[in-house]
């Protein structure tokens, strides 16, 4: 019987199997971040160890770190400022590479690791955040830890780790007129649960995820753990080899070829089976917006709120319920239409540069709604760099859009960026948890088209009505 | 870490399903620098009132909860963020374990390496034990991890002891107290061995 993709991977770095452990798992990159990482360095320390691989580490800044255009470092929170030392210190301390906010490599990690070419199909790729499911758009196996395990394979370039069952996610057809891959995915996850996917590594396949960019591919795998899998899979095709060519890390002359004659390998075969399959009609779907307060409470944005007497379980209604109390929305309510006071666009799940020309292209000649406050905030230094190029930071500043500087901002509200108590935000980030974006606020995900129209309207509208 | 053998403890009741790691811990917690101080955020959003107050509805301010080192909680324990934070949380503020229906991997990945035991129990009893610990507060639970059982007195004539499942590797490491930093540092051979052969 033949491989799956995640088989291949897994098979090549298993480097121990003991009786009745764990496999040792081989990592071939680290992205090490501010906010997860400093325990891990004092446990390095305590034990006097090094780290094992410095050339298979990177380090960057995104949690903390204010986003202000023109936020000196002075002026930042203590408490993100002493984070940011300590990354300095660590890196410096053990010799690992660090993309600090002062060059100009610094931004969301997952979306510079792909930006410099680090991520690379068949790799194992860890860092202490769960959203590294995002580089499984490349066909790497790629998932978050905790800061244990970030210690770990600091010391190790290691991890001890249970084999996952796999899950084929099938999306056949093609997708319509303004449904993104965000679309996509929260469709996914309204169907399969935000729990649906526990035990499982996602693999992405069938005509409408081949079509998509590489940058539509990482939004999809970035949410493969809100709908509850360690990973999510693409296999690598020449949309992904012509992504990585020619970037910083790629591999270079013959060693080029050569990884793409491996990387060619990597695909699941004809007569390999998987634990379990979902199959998705592209063609049926329409652009998503969440309701309530985990990512698989989403509808259309041409449906309703569920009413807690449609569901069975009464669990699922008291969930439901509080959830709805919380949000300040009725059951049954439509969706299309709900007032909306913050606009966020941004996140590792759609920061990109495609994501903010597709956000541009709708707010250029229109006007942010004057309840609305509107934030742009670019994935990466290189991002933002690219966008100001091609004028897209003018085009959002003259529709009243804020432009600012990279890092994960109001995406989690660890720093300043926070929505205010019961506000709604329309937000092309990945997590409706209760206060994730500031107490009391009120998150509806959706993509960043829907996102934009959204706060040019001052409400969620159906953005195919105005493309 | 610290081990994990035998415990005897009454249980808090947490009756909510998929509770995320931003409300056992939020953001705003993490910028700690050490693992210090954490148990002070744990639930913060149901904890306290907006102005800080403790808020009395939450059953961490409730008295007759008060030093339960067990917690009993809906299903889908721990999704969200990979934060270690979240564990730390719970550990230093004085629970050893967590009885819950389904856990999010990572969090049940990061307890196991905390020393903090999370179990997994068929819904209904799940179910059951909620019902209990909110009936009768004072109810001792004694989780055995050699024996992988959850018992509590008899009471009636319902069904008072359960088994639990868990991997047999990480059952040793917790009896013994052993992360799996020494583990892995005993590969060393095949650690290098492998980075020979795949000349990078
Ligand atoms: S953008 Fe949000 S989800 Fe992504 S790494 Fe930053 S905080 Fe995490």
């Amino acid at each position: 019987m033949g491989k799956t993709l995640y088989e291949k991977i897994w098979d090549k770095h298993v480097i121990a199997q003991d009786e009745g452990a764990p496999a040792v798992l081989y990592i071939d990159a680290h992205l090490v971040h501010e906010v997860t990482s400093p325990q891990a360095f004092a446990m390095l320390r305590e034990r006097g160890l090094p780290v094992r691989r410095t050339d298979k580490t990177f380090a960057t800044m995104d949690h903390a770190i204010p986003t202000r255009i023109g936020a000196v470092e002075l002026d930042w929170p203590e408490d993100a400022a002493q984070q940011v030392r300590s990354l300095r210190e660590n890196c410096a301390d053990f010799g690992v590479p660090l993309f600090d906010i002062e060059g100009d490599i610094q931004g969301i990690v997952h979306v510079i690791g792909p930006e410099l070419g680090v991520t690379q199909p068949g790799m194992t790729i860890v860092c202490g955040d769960s959203h590294t499911s995002t580089h499984g758009a490349f066909g790497a196996l790629a998932f978050g830890i905790g800061t244990s395990e970030v210690g770990y394979v600091l010391a190790t370039q290691c991890l001890m780790q249970q084999k996952d069952r796999t899950f084929a996610i099938n999306v056949e057809g093609e997708l319509g007129k303004g449904v993104t891959a965000k679309d996509v995915i929260l469709a996914i996850i309204a169907k399969n649960g935000a729990a649906g996917g526990v035990g499982y590594v996602f693999e992405y396949r069938g005509e409408a995820i081949r079509a998509l960019d590489m940058s539509s591919r990482m939004t999809i795998c970035n949410m493969s753990i809100e709908g509850g899998a360690r990973a999510g899979l693409i296999a690598p095709d020449e949309t992904t080899f012509d992504y990585i060519k020619g970037r910083e890390y790629a591999p270079k002359g013959d060693d080029w070829e050569r990884a793409v004659a491996h990387w060619r390998t990597l695909h699941t075969d004809e007569d390999a089976v998987f634990d379990r399959e979902l199959t998705l009609d592209a063609t049926a779907l329409a652009p998503m917006v969440t309701y309530g307060t985990n990512p698989g409470q989403g509808v259309a944005v041409t449906g309703r709120v569920p009413k807690a007497e449609e569901l069975e379980d009464p669990a699922d209604q008291r969930s439901l319920r509080s959830a709805l109390e919380y949000m300040g929305l009725s059951e049954g309510q439509p969706i299309e239409g709900q007032h909306v006071d913050i606009v966020f666009i941004g996140s590792c799940t759609n920061s990109r540069i495609e994501d903010l020309r597709a956000a541009a292209a709708i707010a250029e000649g229109r006007r942010v709604s004057d309840h609305v406050e509107a934030l742009v905030v670019p994935g990466s230094k290189a991002v933002k760099a690219q966008a100001e190029a091609e004028g897209l930071d003018r085009i959002f500043s003259e529709a009243g859009f804020e432009w600012r500087g990279a890092g994960c901002s109001m995406c989690l509200a660890m720093n300043d960026d926070k929505a205010g108590e019961g506000k709604y935000v329309a937000s092309t980030s990945n997590r409706n948890f209760v206060g994730r974006q500031g107490p009391g606020s009120r998150s509806l995900l959706m993509s960043p088209i829907m996102a934009a129209a959204a706060a040019v309207n001052g409400r969620v509208v159906d953005v195919r009505e105005i493309l | 870490m610290q081990a994990f053998t035998k415990l005897t403890s009454t249980a808090m009741p947490l009756r909510v399903e998929n509770v995320d790691t931003d409300q056992i811990i939020p953001a705003r917690y993490l910028t700690a620098v050490t693992q210090a101080g954490m148990g002070d955020g744990l639930f913060s959003w149901w904890r306290y009132n907006r102005d800080g107050s403790p808020n009395p509805d939450f059953v961490l301010n409730q008295p007759q909860f008060g030093g339960a080192e067990v917690l009993v909680a809906g299903r889908n324990f721990g999704i969200g963020s990979s934060r270690e934070h979240a564990v730390w949380a719970l550990s230093q503020y004085g629970f050893r374990a967590v009885i819950s229906s389904a856990f999010a991997d990572i969090f049940y990945n990061n307890s196991l390496k905390n020393g903090l035991l999370p179990i997994q129990l068929a819904e209904e009893s799940v179910a059951h034990l909620l019902d209990l610990v909110e009936e009768l507060p004072q109810t001792e639970i004694t989780v055995d991890l050699a024996r992988q059982t959850v018992e509590l007195p008899q009471i009636g004539g319902s069904q008072n002891s359960w088994t639990f499942e868990i991997d047999p590797f990480r059952k040793q490491c917790l009896l013994r107290g052993l992360d799996d930093l020494g583990y892995l540092l005993d590969k060393e051979e095949q650690i290098s061995a492998f980075e020979a052969a795949a000349s990078f």
